[in-house]
């Protein structure tokens, strides 16, 4: 089937066969492997992207459903080689080890700041329901959303 | 010119992180080469059965299908996959079964085709003709007579059976007060790294070549383990671990995929690539855990324990892995903890079930071992009534008897463990939490807390102590080159997948030589760029590799002191590294740059006597003992009476694994250490029927816990250092995870001690707890 997907800004046309997963058709055909497959079923959050400025899981969403929608993946976020806030409050804060959920939870977490730029521990808990850590116990994760929610809220305000 | 900071101790942001969240890391399934084929393989659904046929011609005929293999295809084609530690009982381990299956998962056939979803079609065709046979699922029911046998050769389920007795026991169990019996069960676990396990294999026939990425801990260990399978020369095998998305032991072995992924490629020519889906992963990969202990603790009234035996029935899954018998060991040889308790006898029986194989797991046998002195502290003080902090003041090795042998024959290197329990009684406020529980209990609140005190044995280790098939010892080696620019390659033996070696290895270099942080580019990994070394495991990164690096560094050092020395006329012991300098030690005004010193190595236009050109040097250091962190963890839980279900109200960690180099990352992996823990305790077990069908093939089954599932950790360090190695580190790998587990049991048990529940067997799950209630409410 045909398709065009506008991925972190670039528009993507391809022949793609229509049960190819979306999480495939970003790493295989438009050969961006920052978003990672943990477990094909939704629960892990590896594969979160942001479609249409939400995150889902591309690792359960057919790439044609997502046929003429914009794409933000972990290569997008960075602008003019800056890092995003989050980036950089993944970095600051030790909020990885291995370093496999990463981008999914980077791309959970900007969603959730776009919805809620004040955050409670609480809240950015629940928020990463969909996402799961073995390296961090979460704690690192927390504090580097709660880095970039603060840097995000002061570039607001300045 | 600006002043180098020093870096070792400091909070250092780690250097691995700008690629890793970015987007930028290449994991194996990253890898991309042309014409690469991808390869699925279909596996058992059956815990036991004879293959009686397999029929893969229409697997074959699909278009894009280039190769389809079942066991029959492979046999006398490749070596039985390694186990390396002693068993009466070693069975040949095929790639893909033969004549029977013997676990849900075990793999066999696979299909390679042109992308993974044709090879997955292909999967779909093939039949197969089982005969499904009675499968061992309890491990205590493995030796019962009439049981099925799994391995027909032996005509017995029996691994191993070993013991260590102990007369002395006996004589205490004569004198004691009191012995007190009880049964422990450490649960099966699944390691479950964020990223499954993955191999791409690409033969060069030209060069009789072979490079493999895997995902793994052990690089060269691998490299030799499949050269011997696929009958190769070791310097015809390349093994590149790549980013690696953790390992927590599950990925220190050697797998049937990473051989076969390997005969495909060389069979077939073509590069191909097999990646883990995670039903695999949690079927296929090795398991940890899976021990029961039936304990006799011998004890006096005022707490003191005089002897402990233990009775183990380990479960070893189906087939043995690379290390699958070692580990119970360590749960024997540990299982008196932080105490002076001076008599210790236990016995193992290792059983065959029809499951996945244990192996080594995040703590490897010092969690379970952890469990058992830290469940007996609480047995101990709830039977003569007497508080479980005073129980564990009672029996402390005491801080002045270090170095101090155990009852199993151990050297615990140093310690301080009032140290940790009384830093973690104040930071809890011990005195006045136990009020507020005896104020909430009124209100019919059930707050429980709970403490344990855990020691470990790491950095693994003397040689000796490693089985003596494993090709490669305990020792760990180091590269150190200085590039003619002055920028420094590091190129380690260890496999850090997560650990961020990279960074700490950089603080060690920067501040022995003066120079930056990011001067310095870490090398791991690749069997082709880096000197064997052993890898990654057991909290060894930094506390084996950590000394080979700085002997390493010192060669170097005592090397540019020499040069220096010629072109200063000033003795080279009286010269540092200051600054990217080589400066007098009494007047750092008085330097040569350091890039003089090394274009004198490399130019060499004066040669200087007793020095060969270059700046490059390796070490390979063999570790004299082993080191043995510490520290107390206590938690406080609520537990609600209608629900079953625990709530932290704190957690509070105190941690000594000798000198930190890294505060940062120290903090990180006891975190992470402690929420695997806490999964043990409350959340987390691998579960099969009693067909031997696996339940928990997902993680919407096996329940690896949530961001809003685990507390708000309270982190303070004790530093003792080691004495047993030149930095004085003791390895922070797995503290966390053996401290957290009893910490957390204790606490619920100590909640539901006035409903007089005193065991139960994890995972706490709120069904479990409610169900006790309820039952405890009736009786």
């Amino acid at each position: 089937m045909q398709l065009t997907i506008t991925i972190n800004g670039q528009r993507h046309s391809d022949d793609v066969e229509p049960r190819m997963l979306l999480v495939h058709y970003l790493r295989d055909v438009a050969q961006l492997t920052g978003t990672h497959v943990g477990c094909e079923t939704s629960l892990c959050g590896a594969c979160t992207v942001l479609m249409n400025g939400s995150a889902i899981k591309s690792c359960t969403t057919l790439a044609v459903q997502a046929d003429g929608c914009q794409i933000t993946t972990i290569e997008g976020l960075a602008k003019d080689g800056k890092m995003h806030p989050l980036q950089e409050g993944f970095w600051e804060e030790h909020g990885l080890q291995c370093g496999y959920c990463t981008p999914g939870m980077i791309m959970t977490a900007t969603d959730l700041l776009s919805r809620n730029p004040s955050p409670t521990e609480a809240q950015i808990r629940e928020a990463l329901e969909g996402n799961l850590c073995r390296c961090t116990g979460y704690q690192h994760i927390i504090k580097a959303i709660q880095y970039a929610a603060e840097k995000m809220r002061s570039a607001k305000s300045a | 010119m600006a002043v180098i900071p020093k870096f070792v101790g400091e909070r250092i942001k780690r250097r691995e992180d700008p690629r890793l969240v970015s987007g930028q890391g290449i994991y194996v399934d990253d890898v991309r080469l042309p014409g690469m084929l991808s390869a699925v393989l279909l596996r058992s659904p059956y815990a036991h059965a004879k293959l009686n046929s397999i029929d893969v011609s229409k697997a074959r005929a699909l278009r894009g299908v280039v190769a389809v293999l079942s066991g029959n295809d492979l046999k006398d084609k490749m070596g039985s996959l390694p186990c390396v530690a002693p068993a009466d009982h070693v069975p040949f381990h095929p790639v893909l079964a033969q004549g029977k299956v013997r676990y849900v998962g075990e793999g066999v056939a696979v299909a390679v085709a042109t992308d993974s979803y044709l090879a997955q079609d292909a999967i779909d065709l093939i039949e197969i003709d089982y005969d499904p046979l009675d499968a061992v699922v309890d491990p205590e029911k493995a030796l019962a007579p009439g049981a099925p046998i799994i391995h027909d050769e032996f005509g017995t389920n029996s691994v191993t059976f070993a013991q260590v007795p102990n007369p002395a026991v006996d004589e205490a169990m004569r004198k004691a007060d009191k012995i007190i019996k009880f049964r422990i069960a450490n649960q099966r676990l699944a390691p479950v790294p964020m990223e499954a396990r993955g191999v791409v294999a690409k033969w060069e026939a030209g060069y009789k070549q072979l490079t493999i990425w895997s995902s793994t801990q052990i690089p060269h260990l691998l490299r030799s383990q499949l050269a011997e399978m696929l009958k190769l020369g070791e310097n015809k095998v390349r093994v590149i671990a790549p980013e690696v998305g953790g390992g927590f032991g599950c990925k220190l072995n050697v797998y049937a995929e990473e051989a076969l992924t390997a005969y495909l490629a060389m069979t077939l020519g073509r590069p191909v690539k097999w990646i883990e889906r995670r039903r695999e992963n949690m079927s296929g990969t090795t398991h940890g855990r899976d021990q029961i202990t039936y304990l006799e603790v011998a004890a006096q009234k005022d707490g003191t324990v005089l002897a402990m035996k233990g009775r183990f029935i380990c479960d070893m899954g189906a087939y043995l892995h690379l290390l699958t018998p070692a580990i119970p060991g360590f749960s024997g040889l540990m299982m008196t903890g932080c105490y002076k308790i001076p008599a210790l006898a236990f016995e193992q029986q290792m059983v065959f079930t029809n499951k996945m194989a244990t192996d080594a797991y995040r703590g490897a046998g010092r969690p379970e071992a952890c469990y058992i002195a830290e469940r007996t502290m609480e047995m101990v003080a709830a039977e003569f009534g007497l508080d479980p902090a005073d129980v564990r003041r009672k029996n402390f090795i005491a801080k002045e008897t270090f170095p101090a042998t155990t009852a199993a024959g151990l050297v615990y290197d140093s310690g301080d463990y009032n140290l940790t329990l009384d830093k973690a009684l104040a930071a809890i406020d011990y005195k006045k939490v136990r009020a507020e529980q005896a104020q909430a209990l009124k209100q019919g609140r059930y707050i429980g807390i709970g403490i344990a005190s855990y020691v470990e044995i790491c950095g693994l280790g003397p040689s000796a102590l490693l089985p003596p098939k494993l090709k490669g010892g305990g020792w760990e080696s180091a590269t150190v080159r200085i590039e003619p620019d002055s920028k420094v390659t590091v190129l380690t033996g260890v496999s850090p997948h997560g650990q961020g070696q990279e960074t700490t290895f950089a603080q060690l270099v920067a501040d022995a030589l003066g120079i930056d942080i990011d001067d310095i580019s870490v090398v791991h990994g690749d069997t082709a760029m880096v000197q064997y070394g052993i890898g990654t495991f057991g909290s060894r990164g930094t506390t084996v590799g950590g000394p080979a690096l700085m002997i390493t560094v010192a060669k170097l050092q005592d090397k540019m002191k020499k040069i220096a020395s010629t072109m200063m006329e000033v003795p080279p012991d009286q010269l540092t590294f200051v600054n990217r300098t080589i400066a007098m030690v009494s007047d750092a005004s008085k330097s040569i740059p350091l890039q003089q010193v090394v274009d004198a190595a490399y130019g060499y236009k004066q040669p200087i006597p007793g020095v060969d050109p270059g700046l490059d040097e390796t070490s390979f250091y063999e570790p004299s003992a082993c080191t043995f962190p510490f520290g107390t963890h206590v938690a406080v839980v609520e537990v609600d009476p209608e629900t079953g279900v625990v709530k932290f109200l704190r957690y509070v960690a105190i941690d000594d694994c000798g000198k930190i180099i890294s505060p940062l990352l120290v903090e990180g992996q006891i975190h992470g250490g402690i929420a695997q823990g806490i999964a043990q305790a409350l959340y987390e077990e691998v579960v099969y029927d009693e067909n031997g069908q696996l339940i928990t093939a997902s993680l919407m089954d096996y329940a690896v816990p949530k961001a809003h599932m685990l507390p708000h950790y309270e982190l303070e360090s004790t530093v003792t250092p080691s004495p047993v190695n030149i930095l004085g580190v003791k390895g922070v790998g797995e503290a966390g995870t053996i401290g957290s587990t009893p910490c957390v049991v204790n606490a619920v048990l100590d909640a539901l001690k006035p409903l007089g529940i005193h065991e139960l067997d994890m995972p706490l799950k709120p069904e479990k707890v409610w169900r006790a209630i309820q039952e405890a409410r009736k009786a």
